[in-house]
């Protein structure tokens, strides 16, 4: 990382000297680290300044948990077949737990564009465009602040999830949120590349966002286990990168590390990102 | 500051390739006040776009406050302003925040920029609007607001898309002083476009007039009236039109003479028509028609660009 500082003065036409313009140019990682927390600060400052917004996402979880949890534990309880036949509440919470956490991560991440559709519209996107920002700065800042209120709606859940039997080991799952995040930063790239594409077509990005969506989230066994759904269900969940995650933050908030499946959680997350920053960048040269 | 050579910009829309800039030269030089003019579709955005390094030439160079907006666009965008044709200010957000957030884009520490951002305030008369969503300003005021936000880097140069399109005429007017007293104060050069021929003609210093994506002129308000227009003398005269036609030189201009209300109306288009005046009253006293009324239309922009185009630019803009 390089920093200079440039330094030039400008007399002033009514006598005297103003303030120096300071042109500050970093370069190298230190710029992308600062860039993405400026961006990142505005995005979040939206979610802060509005304590409502804040509540019902916090609230959605729970709202979730409350109406599916028991559900699948009476399913489950009722011994309807497949994996998880005839586990206890405890149990049926560690298999669905992860499972929320990545539906909600899914569900704020791909949303990361709709903000940029609007800013797009009114310009103030082709201001920040013209600042020195850093292009995959602005994909990684937008996409932090969708995934930010997670760890704090994932340590809720935890918490409410424990007196009913739910264990929470800490190291495991902070590095399953760490994983969610690198996959969500590609999610996040995505969702901003679509908002671009659709540009003045609100409809277009709300049309391929819930049409995407639904289909990978069924097809991952985040819900329902697919061990009870047909052979081309399965197959077809072998495609999707989101199967892969909802395997390894499941291994991951039992507790354990032992299992491929977390490696596998962490090829199919370094993929997403990589492919939704390639994306997302190609995406933000060709709109401006 | 600026110097642009060859810079070309095509588009394609569908099947078709659309040449919105077609090779264009321009220098501006440190300190000027430039205004680029012409109809909408003439190319001015896609210049300025490319200059700011927000679009890539498909051919040509651009070197901006000395550096190539190809190979180093971090490097020119943080030594410019931009002020597009929307509104910078995000509309969720307030007033002060968002002058801060473009401050933390710039790199700037956050006691330059919240000084800076005071300044900004109080000299663009946002005073007590700080805590105000932009949403709620009005027009004008979120003009301001994206003036300020393109001075939040006191940037040697600054540029302006298409700055009053949208604002009543009173706003428009204290936007102009506005950025009359940014520049004076900061020194800066300005490079704006517009479609707006009285503005390009009372507040330019130069005027670069693109139509179709080429650059048909490139000089002084004045010195574009004096070369691509005449002024036009209108006369009401008592007298016939041999006298008329005797009296007045030769080479003052083109002399028209139709009658009315019992003696003649004599229009002859000529430069430096308020100069001329006079002499030809002289002359058409002196061979004994008595002038009862004159009055001298001076050239404007739009007649320049009448002269060079065949097409009216005020119609095309009202259009």
């Amino acid at each position: 990382m390089s920093e200079r500082t440039e330094t030039t003065t400008l007399p002033d036409a009514r006598g005297g000297e103003h303030e120096a313009p300071r042109i500050v140019t970093r370069t190298g990682a230190g710029k992308f680290l600062t860039d993405t927390r400026a961006v990142f600060t505005r995005e979040i400052l939206l979610t802060v300044r509005d304590p409502f917004t804040l509540i019902f996402s916090l609230l959605q979880p729970l709202i979730f948990l409350g109406l599916f949890g028991p559900l699948l534990t009476g399913t489950f309880g009722g011994g309807f077949g497949g994996a998880g036949a005839g586990l206890s509440t405890g149990e049926t919470l560690q298999w669905f737990v992860p499972g929320v956490i990545v539906m909600i991560s899914l569900f704020g991440t791909s949303m990361t564009g709709s903000n940029l559709l609007y800013e797009v519209m009114t310009g103030s996107y082709e201001r920040v465009l013209a600042t020195p920002l850093d292009r995959s700065a602005i994909l990684v800042g937008r996409a932090l602040k969708e995934f930010a209120p997670l760890l704090v709606q994932g340590l809720i859940i935890a918490a409410v999830c424990v007196p009913f039997g739910f264990r929470f080991h800490v190291l495991p799952a902070v590095v399953g949120l760490v994983l969610l995040g690198i996959f969500g930063i590609g999610v996040g790239a995505l969702s901003h590349a679509l908002a671009l594409a659709a540009k003045n077509r609100e409809w277009l990005f709300w049309g391929v966002q819930q049409s995407l969506l639904f289909p990978l989230l069924i097809l991952s066994g985040m819900m329902l286990p697919l061990e009870a759904g047909p052979g081309w269900m399965q197959a077809a969940a072998r495609f999707n990168p989101l199967t892969y995650m909802v395997d390894a933050e499941r291994v991951l908030f039992a507790g354990r590390f032992d299992d491929t499946a977390v490696l596998w959680g962490v090829v199919a997350a370094v993929a997403t990102c990589a492919v939704g920053l390639v994306v997302g960048i190609r995406r933000t040269h060709r709109t401006v | 500051m600026i110097r642009a050579r060859g810079l070309t910009r095509t588009f394609k829309r569908g099947k078709d390739v659309v040449e919105a800039v077609k090779g264009i030269d321009v220098d501006v030089a440190e300190g000027e006040l430039v205004a680029f003019l012409g109809p909408n579709g003439a190319g001015k955005s896609t210049t300025l776009r490319m200059l700011t390094s927000l679009l890539s030439p498909t051919a040509g160079s651009a070197q901006v406050a000395g550096y190539d907006v190809v190979a180093h666009p971090a490097q020119v965008r943080a030594r410019l302003g931009f002020i597009g044709q929307g509104n910078g200010g995000g509309f969720s957000y307030k007033v002060r925040d968002e002058l801060h957030n473009q401050g933390r884009f710039y790199g700037l520490a956050p006691d330059v920029y919240k000084r800076r951002a005071a300044d900004l305030v109080d000299a663009l008369e946002l005073t007590g609007l700080e805590k105000r969503s932009v949403q709620s300003l009005s027009g004008g005021q979120r003009r301001r607001l994206d003036v300020a936000l393109g001075l939040m880097n006191h940037p040697p140069l600054l540029f302006l898309d298409e700055p009053t399109t949208g604002l009543d005429p009173h706003s428009r007017a204290n936007l102009w002083e506005h950025i009359a007293a940014m520049r004076e104060r900061y020194g800066m050069t300005v490079v704006l476009t517009t479609h707006y021929l009285d503005e390009a003609d009372s507040m330019a210093e130069r005027v670069v007039v693109i139509d179709h994506g080429e650059i048909i002129a490139d000089a002084a308000p004045d010195v574009l009236k004096r070369e691509y227009a005449d002024d036009v003398l209108t006369l009401d005269v008592a007298g016939d039109e041999a006298t008329v036609r005797g009296a007045l030189p030769p080479d003052l201009g083109e002399v028209a003479v139709t009658p009315r209300d019992g003696g003649l109306r004599v229009r002859v288009a000529t430069a430096r028509g308020a100069d001329r005046l006079p002499g030809a009253i002289e002359a058409l006293r002196l061979a004994g028609a008595t002038t009862t009324s004159a009055s001298v239309k001076q050239a404007s922009l739009d007649d320049v660009f009448l002269n060079l185009t065949g097409r009216s630019l005020r119609e095309e803009a009202a259009a």
